[in-house]
């Protein structure tokens, strides 16, 4: 009964996603505030009946009803309860239902939340997030609806993809999923922008939150699936250029592109074309990601819930809302009024190379993860294109956003002093160069890349520093002078300081990790060891370790150090007899900032005809730096969103306590 | 100190700089075995889903291993070993597509766009009549900008 109430909370859901644009289109068109709210609460009431239907589902999961199909395929009741909840959103059709949760819930939002916008402006994107509403519901309700019943219900579930079963994959889709949905919101003011003719300052902080919210939320679960791939697939790596992973870069790097675009509309009016231009792109990128992940067309190791015939439907969505929304670009964008004037050396000069190659970047991702099939396509030759090639192609352009990102925040606007800016920054250029030369000192140099890398993660990090160091006047002014300037510093000023230094935070860490990390391998009998580094990994026993949905051997390590124990370790080999797969789970020893990974693998016979096991050993040095730069990028964004200058109501507000309330700047 | 300290460490790290892979499959000499193992990121394994055979424990990957190996260690260079796949397998074994004429549009686009984007940039920049179109200041707005820095300062 429960299912039944679910089927048609979502059927509702579209119906009243219908309504929505619907009413919103009627306001818009007369003027009409009843219209208006009529559009607005039939956004909320929406968001409502997918929240049911998706509560429904989990309901399903969690009391594992096989009667329904998805539950049936994708979940077993020897599960644990947190992957049964997770299960959820495990498969093709639970997935889109939760894509819809993010799409309704971020337009309820707007709809119910937001109060400073002008009504008119509101109701156009009230209109068009109901419209992505709708093509997603009905793809949902149609072509993948999760409440399908099976006539005769088998007594087990198929369980889901062991490699799916981990805290960090359960978390990881919501994240994932409110970036990429929460770009529709951006989307949907982009074309309010466009038919409403206006894209100016106070549009570009009406949708900067949700910008950075969205790159917050996609920042985290792109790290979260990295690190997923880290401890989970078992050889250490955690960025593979898969086709996966690329679909989930390329909205981020868009979105990157776009939050620094839309600082230039805010402040000074100027692009408010590439603006808008890039408010349609993120969502885009989204919906490719989504296409080409379920899709199939291509190969990969994280692809999951393919189906090639669905793919065409959503390519189709794809289709109708990124067409409707860059033919509605070129139409009106060209009636733009002309933003602000600036030289090329100046921050707007700085910010629109950081655009410039964030795009390039980007298409270098897109025709990298696609020129297989444009290729087998033209020629009929298949071909790969690999971490090589982006080696040697985005290494390099992120390379050079990296040596100008520093001297940008220290220009100022319309007409900077380059040269004084590296005046500043000489003492981060001296210590990048040292920091590169000694690495190439000590590396072989077929490391030279890592050296670069590293020196410009100190580059970066150094480059912040000096950035708030010259606007808190440190040095120049008196103590006292100082320390008012530093409390007054905008959260904004601190996000984007977090946000840069976590990005040189994650370059050192990713170079020094590459660059230096130390593998071994051997196969040892109880009580043997083998050295990894300067640490010693002994192999003390391995026992049996079954879980609720697995049989395992599970080696107990023990990693010294020069004598001293470091730490017991538990890595497993895990093998699950519902989708017959053997998984390794990774023992991780914390080291400060440094790992020794550690993985247990199949069984041989060792020396005397002794029983012995294949043990690998990597140590990571500051492997924890790649996950940790990510973090302290997504915090930027979650800091400078609490910004209250950028609050949603924060223009009416401060308009009405009048000018005084306005934070000096 | 820090310093010292983080250049101890990189010593200790380069000098223990060890060999990972599977004993059972591992080359005597050190030379040719880190020949091979530089190979294997660029190779890939065609039964996986998208892996290198540097990543994969599946049997293909195995079998790729032990051919790279043996191709080094009867003295083929890093060209050859590449070449002989490339003709075994097809175009589709390397995981960096060869820097060919078809190829062109996949390895110079990403350049082109950045070079011709800052050629715009600074070409349009330069021609535009920025300068002119800034007029000076009247006495009135002077008088406000002073007062506004004023305000400023305090």
């Amino acid at each position: 009964m429960i299912i039944e109430i679910g089927a048609f909370c979502l059927i509702l859901s579209l119906i009243l996603s219908v309504a929505q644009v619907g009413l919103s289109v009627i306001g818009r068109v007369r003027r009409s505030a009843v219209f208006y709210g009529a559009g607005e609460g039939a956004a909320g009431a929406a968001f409502l009946m997918v929240l049911i239907g998706f509560a429904a589902l989990m309901y399903a999961f969690i009391t594992s009803d096989f009667s329904v199909a998805n539950v049936a395929a994708n979940s077993h009741s020897a599960k644990p309860m947190l992957y049964k909840v997770a299960g959820v959103w495990g498969s093709h059709e639970g997935s889109m239902l939760l894509w819809c949760l993010a799409l309704t819930g971020f337009g309820a939002i707007v709809a119910l939340m937001a109060r400073g916008l002008p009504a008119a402006m509101k109701s156009v994107v009230v209109a068009s997030q109901g419209s992505l509403g709708v093509l997603f519901l009905a793809y949902t309700v149609f072509a993948s609806n999760p409440f399908m019943r099976l006539l005769q219900p088998p007594v087990e579930g198929r369980s889901l993809n062991p490699l799916l079963q981990d805290p960090a994959l359960a978390f990881h889709p919501p994240f994932l999923y409110g970036g990429y949905v929460g770009f529709s919101i951006v989307f949907s003011f982009a074309i309010a922008a466009l038919i409403e003719g206006r894209v100016d300052a106070a549009w570009a902080r009406w949708v900067r939150p949700w910008s950075l919210a969205a790159w917050s939320l996609l920042t985290v679960g792109i790290t979260l699936g990295a690190f997923w791939a880290y401890y989970e697939l078992g050889w250490g790596g955690w960025w593979f250029w898969d086709p996966v992973e690329n679909a989930s870069f390329m909205p981020w790097l868009i979105g990157t592109a776009l939050l620094h675009s839309a600082v230039v509309t805010e402040k000074r009016g100027a692009l408010p074309g590439w603006t808008v231009f890039l408010a349609l792109g993120s969502f885009t990128f989204s919906m490719l990601g989504a296409f080409l992940v379920r899709s199939g067309v291509l190969t990969s190791v994280h692809a999951f819930a393919v189906d090639p015939e669905r793919g065409i439907l959503l390519l189709t969505i794809l289709g109708l809302a990124a067409g409707t929304g860059f033919g509605l670009f070129a139409w009106r964008a060209p009636k733009l009024a002309p933003g602000g004037l600036f030289a090329p050396i100046s921050r707007e000069g700085a910010l629109v190379i950081n655009n410039l190659i964030l795009s390039a970047a980007t298409v270098t991702v897109l025709l990298g993860t696609l020129y297989p099939l444009i290729k087998e396509a033209l020629t009929g030759q298949s071909l790969s294109v690999g971490t090589p090639y982006f080696n040697l192609t985005f290494a390099p352009l992120m390379a050079l956003a990296f040596l100008v990102l520093p001297i940008g925040p220290l220009l100022s606007w319309k007409r900077g002093d380059g040269l004084g800016a590296l005046q500043r920054l000489w003492a981060a250029a001296g210590l990048a160069m040292a920091v590169g030369l000694l690495v190439l000192w000590i590396q072989k140099p077929t490391h030279a890349a890592a050296a670069v890398g590293m020196g410009l993660g100190v580059w970066l990090i150094i480059g912040v520093v000096v950035e708030i160091a010259e606007r808190i006047h440190l040095g120049r002014a008196s103590l006292a002078e100082v320390r008012r300037r530093l409390g007054g510093l905008p959260r904004g000023a601190w996000g984007m300081s977090l946000a840069h230094a976590g990005l040189g935070v994650f370059t050192l860490g990713a170079c020094f990790e590459t660059a230096y990390k130390i593998e071994a391998a051997q196969a040892l009998t109880i009580n043997q060891s083998l050295a990894v580094g300067t640490y010693q990994v002994q192999l003390s026993d391995v026992v049996a370790a079954n879980g609720p949905n697995y049989i395992a051997e599970r080696g107990l390590v023990t990693v010294t150090k020069n004598g001293k124990p470091v730490c017991e370790a538990k890595p497993e080999r895990r093998f699950y007899p519902a989708n017959s797969q053997t998984t390794s789970e990774v023992a991780l020893c914390l080291e400060g900032l440094d790992d020794v990974y550690l993985v247990l693998g199949e069984r041989r016979v060792g020396s005397e005809s002794q029983p012995a096991w294949l043990v690998r050993a990597y140590w990571n040095p500051l492997a924890r730096l790649i996950f940790l730069g990510p973090l302290l990028m997504a915090l930027g964004g979650a800091v400078s969103i609490s910004d209250r200058r950028l609050r949603f109501a924060a223009p009416r507000r401060a308009a009405e306590a009048g000018p005084v309330a306005v934070p000096a700047e | 100190m820090k310093g010292l300290g983080l250049l101890g460490w990189l010593l200790v790290a380069v000098l223990s700089m060890g060999a990972a892979a599977d004993p059972s499959e591992r080359l005597a000499d050190p030379a040719m075995e880190a020949r091979a193992k530089a190979l294997f990121p660029e190779i890939r394994c065609m039964v996986c889903q998208n892996e290198s055979i540097d990543d994969s424990q599946a049997d293909l990957a195995v079998d790729l291993r032990k051919i790279v190996r043996e191709e080094v260690a009867a003295g083929r260079s890093d060209t050859e070993v590449r070449t002989y796949l490339v003709q075994r397998y097809g175009e589709y074994v390397m995981l960096k597509p060869a820097f060919s004429l078809t190829n062109a549009a996949l390895w110079v686009t990403p350049f082109a766009i950045v070079f011709l984007g800052l050629l715009a940039f600074f070409g349009l920049k330069r021609s535009s009549p920025d300068q002119g179109q800034e007029t000076a200041l009247t006495s009135e707005e002077q008088a406000l900008l002073r007062k506004l820095r004023a305000s400023e300062v305090e």
